[in-house]
């Protein structure tokens, strides 16, 4: 199972990164999001998939399965969730303010 | 008296977000984000006091004991750094108060500035690996906030780029986060070095160890700042001064704190690393600034030219180079600040930014001029500013270590440090003045005052060095022999 979720993580991660390195804007920040996808299942995956019961005393005595993962993604996708909503607005921002979406005319020119 | 570490984290959150509601009162605004920064200030001194007659102070949250619980450290390395941050953006205000402009500050300049601080603090305080990244993000939003807001066609673009850059930073900084859990299953900083200890820092761990390297030296400027320069020229003045004292200063305390407490013990791969690329840093960034045309160009060169000598420090690795890079450090946050802040008012007064086309400043404005020289002597290191004595130890440590040829690079590029910025000292200070007398745009006193709020620093920085030195030597003691920091944590 945890070949299986490192495979889907470099196939996630490939496209990510084929999406980043495009020039179209939107389809940069697609490609961040589906990023931070990858890595929300790696840490998923490296902190061991389930292998014990519930992590609670009363409900059994062990072994426990790893819950700490849980918390990092959910923690993770808070962040990834914010910095995405912020990249959009500020895409659009640059889009209606430069005029263009693509990130070759972004460059701009260097005495400006 | 524990409880206290939290305050630099929760009082500039909870003031933020009550100066959200105060949007139309600018002046209590202004004066509610300075009391809060004089504040955590003060209790910074006393929490630094604290710490080095009691040692190094935690704080777990919710009573969960170290290694499960996610905890605050605060030890004298960290403590100066909060306070020197706080320092800084105190006497940035003044300048903002006067120069920031009302439209500013109708978009939430203040509550953006806190959270910005609350995420420095946070980073530097933190004890747990992944709190680290968390506080990263505080401090990354609240800076992708500010170097946008204006709007300015030539902003956005390079905000975006800015944006995208540390996106893709944090991404790393989670594989990296990942990687190191799987193998070590902790997080506690103090934890990880104990476990990494255990297992001898095998060549796995060393691969997780190089990946934060990449990832802190993004965040730092080290090498990988190719994204710096761009976005470092186009927010505000203000923003500016305090992107160039703490952002870059948290990506090298970040990098300092794991390669002296968790990953110290392959030095001969890790820190041969650091100090190859601090040596290019210098080289390239001493190459910016003399190539540099316009005052911001050369200004964001020499932050790049300061994170390498910094870095030096952390790759010769004696106590004598700690010492001086944690000088060094406090140095740099205070002088860059204030040289950002020059560079901007100078853009502000000419309405130019280009060396050649300014000229004669310091006819019309004499106190100004002289406030620039001396921040140019202590960027130098000439003694007895503040840059002398993180220079010479740093110096006295390469030496010890053998390390001559960072000793050589880092010390020619004191000598361009000075060539720079006597540059545009000459061209643009002296000689006939451009700017007639009925034009004469005058400098507004908050200015004035965090000029010469900052100079003075920089002065005592350098003249009462002995006042400070016990608590730089303390701190410079515990990154040496991580065992100290180890115990208190998960013995204490």
């Amino acid at each position: 199972m945890e070949s299986l979720m490192m495979i889907l993580v470099g196939v996630l991660v490939a496209v990510g990164t084929y999406l980043v390195l495009s020039r179209n804007l939107i389809r940069v920040i697609l490609g961040t999001a589906v990023l931070s996808h990858a890595v929300h299942l790696l840490i998923l995956t490296m902190g061991g998939l389930k292998k014990g019961a519930v992590p609670l005393l009363s409900q059994s005595d062990g072994p426990f399965t790893d819950a700490l993962p849980q918390a990092l993604i959910l923690t993770a996708i808070v962040i990834s969730f914010a910095t995405t909503a912020f990249l959009l607005v500020l895409a659009y921002r640059t889009f209606k303010t430069n005029g263009s979406d693509d990130l070759q005319e972004l460059r701009g020119m260097p005495d400006e | 008296m524990n409880n206290l570490i939290v305050l630099p984290l929760i009082i500039p959150i909870i003031t933020a977000v009550i100066l959200v509601f105060l949007r139309e009162q600018i002046v209590l605004q202004r004066i509610i984000s300075l009391i809060t920064m004089i504040f955590i200030t003060i209790i910074t001194v006393l929490l630094l006091n604290n710490v080095h007659t009691e040692g190094i102070i935690r704080l777990d949250f919710s009573g969960w004991l170290p290694p499960f619980g996610i905890l605050f450290v605060a030890d004298s390395f960290a403590l100066l750094l909060v306070l020197t941050a706080s320092v800084v953006t105190t006497f940035c205000l003044f300048y903002a108060f006067s120069m920031i402009g009302e439209r500013h500050e109708r978009m939430f300049f203040y509550p953006f500035v806190l959270f910005l601080i609350a995420g420095v603090n946070g980073s530097f305080l933190t004890g747990d690996i992944f709190n680290l990244f968390v506080c990263f993000e505080v401090m990354l939003l609240a800076s992708y906030v500010l170097i946008a807001l204006g709007g300015e066609r030539r902003q956005l673009r390079e905000s975006l780029k800015y944006v995208l850059i540390n996106v893709v930073a944090s991404w790393m900084f989670l594989i990296a986060l990942a990687f190191l859990y799987g193998t070590v299953k902790t997080l506690n900083m103090a934890h990880i070095a104990v476990r990494v200890a255990e297992a001898g820092q095998d060549p796995l761990l060393t691969t997780v160890a190089i990946l934060f390297l990449i990832v802190f030296s993004l965040k730092a400027g080290l090498l990988l700042f190719f994204w710096l320069p761009g976005s470092y020229e186009v927010p505000p003045t203000v923003v500016q001064a305090l992107f160039a004292a703490l952002l870059t200063k948290v990506g090298i305390y970040a990098l300092i704190r794991t390669f002296t407490l968790m990953f110290p013990l392959n030095q001969d791969i890790t820190h041969t690393i650091i100090g190859v690329m601090a040596g290019l840093t210098l080289i390239l960034g001493c190459m910016g600034a003399l190539a540099g045309r316009d005052i911001y160009s050369i200004a964001t060169y020499n932050v790049i030219i300061g994170v390498g000598f910094i870095l030096i420090g952390l790759a010769v690795g004696t106590e004598a180079a700690m010492t001086g890079a944690i000088y060094y450090l406090i140095h740099d946050m205070l002088a860059k600040a204030l040289l950002f802040l020059l560079v901007g008012m100078m853009f502000y007064v000419s309405g130019e930014s280009v060396v050649k086309k300014m000229s004669g400043l310091i006819q019309n404005y004499p106190l100004f001029g002289w406030i620039y020289f001396l921040v140019l002597l202590a960027l130098a290191g000439i003694p007895p500013l503040s840059g002398f004595v993180g220079k010479v130890l740093i110096g006295q440590g390469a030496i010890e270590n053998g390390s001559y040829m960072l000793l050589a690079l880092g010390f020619a590029s004191s000598i361009i440090i000075l060539y720079s910025l006597l540059r545009i000292f000459l061209a643009s200070f002296f000689g006939e003045t451009t700017i007639s007398f009925e034009d004469k745009k005058p400098i507004p006193k908050g200015a004035y005052v965090s000029f010469i709020l900052l100079a003075v620093s920089i002065i005592y920085v350098g003249v009462g060095a002995e006042t400070i030195a016990v608590f730089v030597k303390d701190a410079a003691k515990t990154l040496m022999n991580p065992s100290i920091y180890i115990d208190a944590i998960l013995k204490g």
